[in-house]
């Protein structure tokens, strides 16, 4: 009954300091019908609004609280604010309850955000802050003697100042992100309705022409939405990674000669990123270029082993006849790790371990793992 | 006990102790288990063991190479054998078997051949007979001594 219906408005002087989501209020140990509100801390007030209707709005004065504490978290249960209060003052103005038989209220906070809400207002408790700053309208003052202005001026005052402009910030940056949040869930709602018309278009085939569905298609590209329908064509056939193929096809003739004929798909990114410095590609579009470059007949090619490696090869490269090789290497050591066939033969470790499981998948070598590792063997089952 | 056996190429060949991946490789190599399996058990006398006892002893466990085949790929090779008929298991758990480095049929074609060899078709003799007469003490007889 300490509480009194209000606009829910800030008066001048007053600020907000926190606010959290997903609170309900117990007068005492009873649930009351206040389920589902948003908690506001102001410098002056306690303010509590129904989420689902916003006309119901109570406040309660902060000099109405003795005391404050905390009640964590039980199965079932969230945790807890404990707020006791001064008994009502007789000209107190109308609010939800005439009278109640409890000095003290629950705040539950089904939407977690407890901690933070009793840390602030611990603080303005102890910051006191409605008695400097009176705001303009009658607002229920504390019945003891006003403790006057002192505490504004000296070390003290500055001090508030700075927490005040600290928290300020603090409100502006997390009202800035409230935005940002309610972007992310119009774009979603973007996204799903473009999925929805590209399956549309998957269904009604016949009916759009072949140029409109690839521009569309192109269209959801741009946005960075892979159609499922054109991963079966070759790559995304766009012209922009169409482009992009020739392009890899002429910056990485060079380094790949450098490099035996062959990198991985993860140095090309490295590779190609640095040399672009800005502008950068994504992994997505480094591999749906790729996967066009033997469609269009450029001199490299993507090649994916069994493990999931994506390398990228010259077309006069032959993996198969470089196993031959290994096969030599292996055999003149007796047997070898990836590790160790990588240095001998000046390869990266991920290339040189698929290259030895290429050759043990053509029988030419077996393997040993155990606690030492996984050493290649040449294949003396076959031979012998 | 372990007389002089002698172990095959494989058995000081590392990968011989890690079941391959690759599909004909692995064929050879279990092969080659089988057989030294087999021959192992025939040498040692033993007909049964335990998958625990097969786990430890010198047959999938090569101290010297410091390799030991693991538990799941013996299983790999014990199947192979009952698949083959030289291996029987003695309880629901697949804890224990039987080994037989004969198969039965084979025994039987054998007991008939030397029968019928030394004319003893149609005439009644117990299995001690046939292990430790006077006749069996021939290179044929000798076969059958350490028959359980």
């Amino acid at each position: 009954d300490r509480f009194l219906w209000t606009s829910g408005l800030l008066e001048i002087n007053e600020t907000l300091v926190i606010q959290q989501r997903g609170v309900r209020i117990y007068d005492g140990e009873e649930k009351i019908k206040f389920d589902a509100g948003t908690l506001l801390l102001s410098t002056h007030r306690l303010i509590w609004r129904d989420q689902k209707n916003h006309e119901c709005c109570m406040a309660i004065p902060l000099s109405q609280i003795v005391f404050i504490e905390e009640q964590a978290a039980g199965i079932g249960k969230s945790a807890k604010i404990v707020v006791h209060l001064h008994p009502a003052p007789p000209n107190k103005e109308p609010g939800p309850f005439q009278s109640s038989k409890n000095s003290y209220i629950k705040l539950s906070f089904k939407e977690h955000g407890q901690i933070e809400f009793y840390r602030r207002l611990s603080e303005e408790m102890t910051q006191r802050r409605w008695e400097n700053m009176p705001v303009s309208q009658s607002l229920q003052t504390n019945r003891g003697p006003q403790p006057g202005r002192i505490r504004a001026v000296g070390i003290v005052g500055i001090e508030r100042k700075l927490e005040e402009k600290r928290k300020e910030t603090d409100k502006n940056i997390s009202e800035a992100f409230e935005d940002l949040s309610k972007l992310m869930v119009k774009a979603k709602e973007m996204v799903e309705l473009s999925k929805s018309i590209a399956n549309k278009i998957k269904d009604k085939q016949g009916d759009i022409t072949e140029d409109e569905t690839i521009r569309f298609k192109s269209y959801l590209l741009s946005m960075g939405i892979a159609n499922p329908v054109t991963r079966e064509t070759y790559g995304s056939g766009t012209q922009y990674h169409m482009q992009l193929a020739k392009q890899l096809a002429g910056m990485l003739q060079a380094p790949l000669e450098e490099r035996g004929g062959i990198m991985s798909l993860t140095e090309v990114y490295c590779l190609v990123n640095r040399a672009r410095g800005m502008e950068l590609l994504s992994p997505e579009d480094l591999v749906n270029a790729c996967k066009m470059l033997e469609a269009l007949k450029l001199p490299l090619r993507l090649r994916v082993f069994d493990s999931g490696v994506m390398v990228i090869e010259l077309q006069s490269h032959k993996e198969e006849e470089m196993v031959a090789s290994a096969l030599e290497t292996v055999s003149e050591k007796g047997s070898l790790t990836s590790e160790e066939f990588a240095k001998l033969v000046g390869m990266s470790v991920l290339l040189a371990k698929e290259r030895l499981l290429l050759a043990e998948k053509m029988g030419h070598l077996c393997r040993d793992d155990s606690v030492e590792g996984l050493r290649f063997y040449p294949n003396l089952f076959m031979t012998q | 006990m372990a007389m002089s056996f002698e172990w095959p190429w494989q058995y000081r060949f590392p990968p011989f102790f890690t079941l391959q991946p690759n599909v004909d490789t692995r064929q050879k190599q279990l092969a080659a288990w089988c057989s030294l399996v087999l021959s192992f058990c025939r040498l040692h006398k033993q007909s049964s063991m335990t998958v625990m006892e097969a786990q430890e002893s010198p047959l999938f466990n090569n101290v010297k190479l410091q390799r030991k085949l693991p538990v799941e790929s013996i299983q790999v090779v014990l199947e192979e054998l009952r698949k083959k008929g030289n291996l029987e298991w003695l309880d629901k758990n697949k804890s224990s078997f039987l080994i037989m480095w004969r198969r039965p049929e084979e025994w039987g074609k054998l007991i008939y051949q030397w029968v019928s060899r030394s004319g003893q078709n149609n005439s009644v003799f117990t299995l001690y007979e046939l292990t430790n007469g006077d006749d069996t003490e021939n290179e044929e007889g000798s076969r059958f001594v350490g028959v359980s």
